[in-house]
This record gives structure tokens, C-alpha cells and sequence, in this order.
């Protein structure tokens, strides 16, 4: 554990008091509603901010009592949720602008104009003024720019808020590769489940300025009494390795932490990582291996927690493998069924899945 | 006719406005970031000029720097006995005459930009002197330029204030409208036409030319 949060004071209308702790490695998603104090923490984490508290990265002090370090001395890259490039300046000088004030005075350089250049395919608008790229193109040079200034700590507030579906699934995947070679922790502000999902490791559940729960990510997913649990897209998503191929029928085996899955379309060579996302609703359980059923994944998997919902519904708990030592995923069941079946946590069943939603890239 | 009213005009013009974008640019900045209550107060105060009658205006910079007043005192350091009909006199009667015409628009122009821009550049590591010289000065130079050129054309054509404070001595305080008004008082209709013309095609010039300038910055970068 790396980054050391605690922020308390007064905001508006509430009270926030946010304490949290996060790894030095790997993304960090602060979620939660509009208005729940995330972009505050953030700009607190920043100093463009000031709350009572203490932030630390590595052991080093940045806000503790009386010590408070200026934005300008923070080793940051902010990305603001508009990119707000410099207008006067064009894409180069904005990308340089950091790097200038950081490698030029002596700052180790981690990270080259050429590398941000081709890890957000920002080549061909070097010479542009801001005035002239889409959103999703600000944005990426607004990302490349925050990275060019050598930070020990990415920001990112809500980075892909202000843009419209396009442009975020033309700017997720540039996101994604990052994901796989920044060596800094990521503090990422998001209020969007899905997003998270595809990015975050960590996860800091935050509801009117306080931590409901934080964690690993996977972790957080999979426990029924947290409010992520009762969105209606709740699922898990489980890091995956590719295990072999089914040609023929153009399928992927995809092995996951207890067990193996058949996804559509080819997802790259014998041990290629991947994310898979599988939703809650998009699993059932059985207590005999199904027979003369057309879902072709039905894994072993013990029942470890489950909670009720609402009327209709029971939110279940598996791990995966006949001992129920694997991945956890959630499965929706209706309480009818639960009943009928005489389900109850200890019990082992099959998890048969009816649709990976998601699987995307994870390196 | 003479040219040196036109010469001292130029000259006054040019070092008011010279002066007034370096004690002007701080100024705008404060009254466009503080949050001191008090700083509409003097918002107010430096807007003066805009509603005073010149002469109002004239009369008590008479006092201010006359004899009897700082002026005469800070006067008397360098032996003189006054501050008042003096080219320096005049110079200090027109950076507060034409003050407002500078300082608004540049802080007009450093409240445009907002907050934004200048938090982008602390979390780039620009300590706040980096910031203000490369990225608000930039982002003003309209305003800039705005100020500018209503500064000097404004300074060019003082009268009030030139005249209580300055009187009418050639080559020290007799300016380009204090010569108009002499010419017409002597019925020197020909010379009087010649540098009212000329005015007016300056005036003209210098507007036109600030539009099309702002045009151009506007489309260049902003």
C-alpha cells in the first residue's frame, strides 16, 4: 500500500471524510454517484483543493497538519474531465509543456514525447492547434500530456465524462494499453460502472463523502451486500488467460481462476491475458450438471454467501471449482427458483453462463 | 503650425500607455482573482475617470500636485517647486485619466479564461510567475491589445484634465487638444482644421486597425 488518503471537511451541503488506502501500482477507481464528493478527493489529492487531512505517496508527505505542498511541487499528471488544453499552444507544446518544467530541470525522464506519441496514436496531430480535435483527440493529448510530465501519480477525473459514446469507445482502448504500461498508481474518478469495470483494479465505493467499501476490485464485485451488487448490470470481471482453440466452431477457451469458459471469436494466441466481464443476470444455477441444454458453459462451483434483494430476487454468490476455492462470480436468481431448488450457501452447483458481456483486453 | 504638440502628444500617449500596462497588468490581475470584499471598492475607484467630469478630476489632481500637496513635496526633492504644469505632472494626470480604459479590459480578459487553465498548468509543474507569463498573458492578449490602444488613443485626446493641470506651456504641456482649442480662440481656422482632421483620420485608423487585429488574434488562437 502506496497511497495514503484521508480527507475530512465540509463541502456545500455535507460533511465528507474519505480515508482510504491504495496500491502503488495499477488503477484505483473512486466511484460513486454525481455529488458524492469523488472529484473533490481528487482535487484534494491534487492540491488545487484544501481539505483538513493527510496524503501521502511512498511515505512522502504531501498534506499532513500545517504541511501542505503546492500543486506546482507535486509530482501529478491531472487529466480534467474537458481536456483544457492550452488554446495558445499547439498539440506538441501542449504535450511538452510538463516535460518542459520536469525532464528540463532535471527530473528523470520515464516516459518519451515518442512514446506517448505512439501509445495514443497522437502522430498525425502534432502540428494542430487544440481548436481543431474532436474530443476524443483532446482528450488523448490532454492524457499525454499528464503522462509527459513524469508524475509518480496519475489523476484522472472523469476523463471520458464529457465525451459522447464514440469518441469514449475510440479513447477506452488507448486507455487499456495504458493501463498495461504505466508503472505509476492511478487515481480514476468515474461514476460510470462500466467503464470502471474495464479499467480499475482497485476499487473505493464512495456515497455522500464517505468510503462504503474499499478493495480489490473483484473482491467488491462480488460481495451481495454492497450497493454495486443491486445495480441491475452488476456481474464480476475475472482475469483470464487464453487456453486453446475451437476452430471448427470458431470458439476461445478462456481458463479463469477455477475454472474454464467458451467465448465466441478468436481472442489472440495461447496465453493472451484478458478481462472477462460476466454479468449477474447472464448466470443461472443448477444443482446437476445440465443435460440436453444449449448453453455451453456450465462450471463446477460452490454457493458462498447469498442475499436477498428484493421480492423477486436473490443475488447469489459462487466460487468456481468443485471446492469452491476459485474466482467468485454473482449469479441473479428469482427467490422462486432458490426455494424450489432448495439452494442455500455451502452447497455445491453448476454456474452455467449465458454470455460473456464483455471481454476485453488486459495487459 | 507647429509640429511639437503633435510630438509631446505622441509622447505622452505613448509613455501613459507604457506605464499603464505595467502598473495596469497587476492591478487587473488582482481585481480579476482575489476574493478580497473590498476589491470591488477599488474597482470603483480606478473607474472614476469613466463618470467624473475632467475638470473634477483636473482639480483635484491640482491639489495632489500642486505646491501644497505630495506632489509639491516629491517636487521639491529634485528642487522644483511643483509638479503641476510639468510634462511629468501630465504624465501622472493621464495614467489615472485614461486608467480604466487599459485596466478593464485586460481584467475582462483574465476573468474570461477562468479557473481552468491555470490549474492545468500547477498540476504541469508551472509555479504560479511561470503561469501568469505563459499561459495568462497569453490567453489576455486581447484584452492586451484592447487596453492598449484605448489607453493611448484615449490619452491622446485629453483635454479636461490637460487643461487644469497643465495650462498651455509649448513643448512642456501644450498637447495636440490644447492646441486645437488655442487655434480656434485665435481664429486660426485653417490650423485648427488641419489637426482636427488629422485626429479624426487617426482615431479612425486606430479603431479600424484594433478591429481587424482582434479579428485576426481571435481566429489565430483562441
Amino acid at each position: 500500500m502506496s497511497l495514503s488518503v484521508h480527507f475530512h471537511g465540509t463541502l456545500g451541503q455535507f460533511a465528507l471524510d474519505v480515508a482510504f488506502e491504495a496500491p502503488g501500482r495499477g488503477i484505483t477507481a473512486l466511484f460513486g454517484p454525481s455529488g458524492c464528493g469523488k472529484t473533490s478527493v481528487l482535487r484534494c489529492a491534487a492540491g488545487l483543493q484544501r481539505l483538513n487531512g493527510r496524503f501521502a505517496l511512498d511515505g512522502d508527505v504531501w498534506q499532513e497538519g500545517r504541511t501542505f505542498r503546492p500543486t506546482h511541487k507535486r509530482s501529478i499528471g491531472y487529466v480534467f474531465q474537458e481536456a483544457s488544453l492550452f488554446p495558445h499552444l499547439s498539440v506538441r507544446t501542449n504535450l511538452l509543456f510538463g516535460h518542459r518544467r520536469t525532464v528540463g530541470r532535471g527530473v528523470p525522464e520515464h516516459i518519451r514525447l515518442d512514446d506517448v506519441v505512439d501509445l495514443l496514436g497522437l502522430g498525425h496531430l502534432l502540428a494542430r492547434s487544440p481548436e481543431h480535435l474532436s474530443g476524443g483527440e483532446r482528450q488523448r493529448v490532454g492524457v499525454g500530456r499528464a503522462l509527459l510530465s513524469q508524475p509518480r501519480l496519475l489523476l484522472m477525473d472523469e476523463p471520458l465524462a464529457a465525451l459522447d459514446r464514440f469518441s469514449k469507445e475510440e479513447i477506452l482502448p488507448y486507455l487499456e494499453r495504458l493501463h498495461g504500461v504505466l508503472s505509476v498508481p492511478v487515481l480514476y474518478v468515474s461514476h460510470d460502472i462500466a467503464e470502471v469495470e474495464r479499467l480499475a483494479d482497485h476499487l473505493v465505493l464512495l456515497r455522500q463523502g464517505r468510503v462504503v467499501a474499499a478493495g480489490p476490485m473483484q473482491e467488491l464485485q462480488a460481495d451481495p451486500t454492497l450497493p454495486i451488487a443491486r445495480m441491475p448490470e452488476a456481474g464480476v470481471t475475472l482475469p483470464a488467460v487464453v487456453a486453446g482453440r475451437e476452430d471448427a466452431y470458431g470458439l476461445t477457451l478462456l481458463r479463469l481462476d477455477g475454472g474454464h469458459l467458451f467465448v465466441p471469436g478468436d481472442l489472440g494466441p495461447q496465453g493472451t491475458a484478458r478481462r472477462a466481464r460476466i454479468a449477474a443476470s447472464d448466470v443461472s444455477l443448477a444443482r446437476n450438471p445440465p443435460e440436453g441444454s444449449t448453453i455451453l458453459n456450465a462450471l463446477p462451483a460452490r454457493i458462498v454467501a447469498a442475499e436477498r434483494q428484493d421480492e423477486v430476487q436473490m443475488m447469489a454468490v459462487v466460487a468456481l471449482g468443485e471446492e469452491g476455492r476459485g474466482a467468485r462470480m454473482l449469479a441473479r436468481v428469482t427467490r422462486k427458483s432458490w426455494d424450489a431448488l432448495g439452494l442455500s450457501p455451502g452447497q455445491p452447483v453448476y454456474a452455467q453462463v449465458k454470455g460473456v458481456a464483455l471481454v476485453q483486453e488486459s495487459l | 503650425m507647429s509640429w511639437q504638440p503633435i510630438i509631446l502628444t505622441l509622447e505622452l500617449a505613448a509613455l501613459t500607455t507604457v506605464i499603464l500596462l505595467i502598473v495596469g497588468t497587476p492591478l487587473a490581475w488582482w481585481l480579476a482573482r482575489s476574493g478580497a470584499w473590498w476589491k470591488e471598492a477599488v474597482a470603483t475607484v480606478v473607474a472614476l475617470p469613466l463618470v467624473l467630469p475632467p475638470t473634477v478630476l483636473g482639480f483635484y489632481l491640482l491639489m495632489l500636485l500642486g505646491p501644497n500637496g505630495p506632489g509639491g513635496w516629491l517636487a521639491s526633492l529634485w528642487g522644483a517647486r511643483s509638479m503641476a504644469f510639468t510634462f511629468e505632472g501630465l504624465v501622472i494626470g493621464s495614467v489615472l485619466y485614461s486608467m480604466p480604459f487599459v485596466v478593464q479590459p485586460i481584467r475582462n480578459a483574465f476573468e474570461a479564461f477562468g479557473d481552468r487553465p491555470l490549474e492545468a498548468a500547477a498540476t504541469l509543474r508551472a509555479s504560479p510567475l511561470d503561469t501568469f507569463f505563459t499561459v495568462a498573458v497569453p490567453l489576455a492578449r486581447r484584452g492586451f491589445l484592447t487596453g492598449a490602444v484605448l489607453g493611448f488613443a484615449h490619452t491622446m485626446g485629453e483635454f479636461g484634465v490637460v487643461l487644469m493641470i497643465g495650462g498651455n506651456i509649448p513643448g512642456q504641456t501644450k498637447v495636440l487638444s490644447v492646441a486645437i482649442y488655442d487655434y480656434v480662440e485665435t481664429l486660426q481656422w485653417d490650423e485648427a482644421h488641419l489637426l482636427a482632421g488629422g485626429m479624426l483620420v487617426f482615431s479612425f485608423t486606430v479603431i479600424l486597425t484594433m478591429m481587424m487585429l482582434e479579428k485576426r488574434i481571435g481566429r489565430g488562437g483562441r
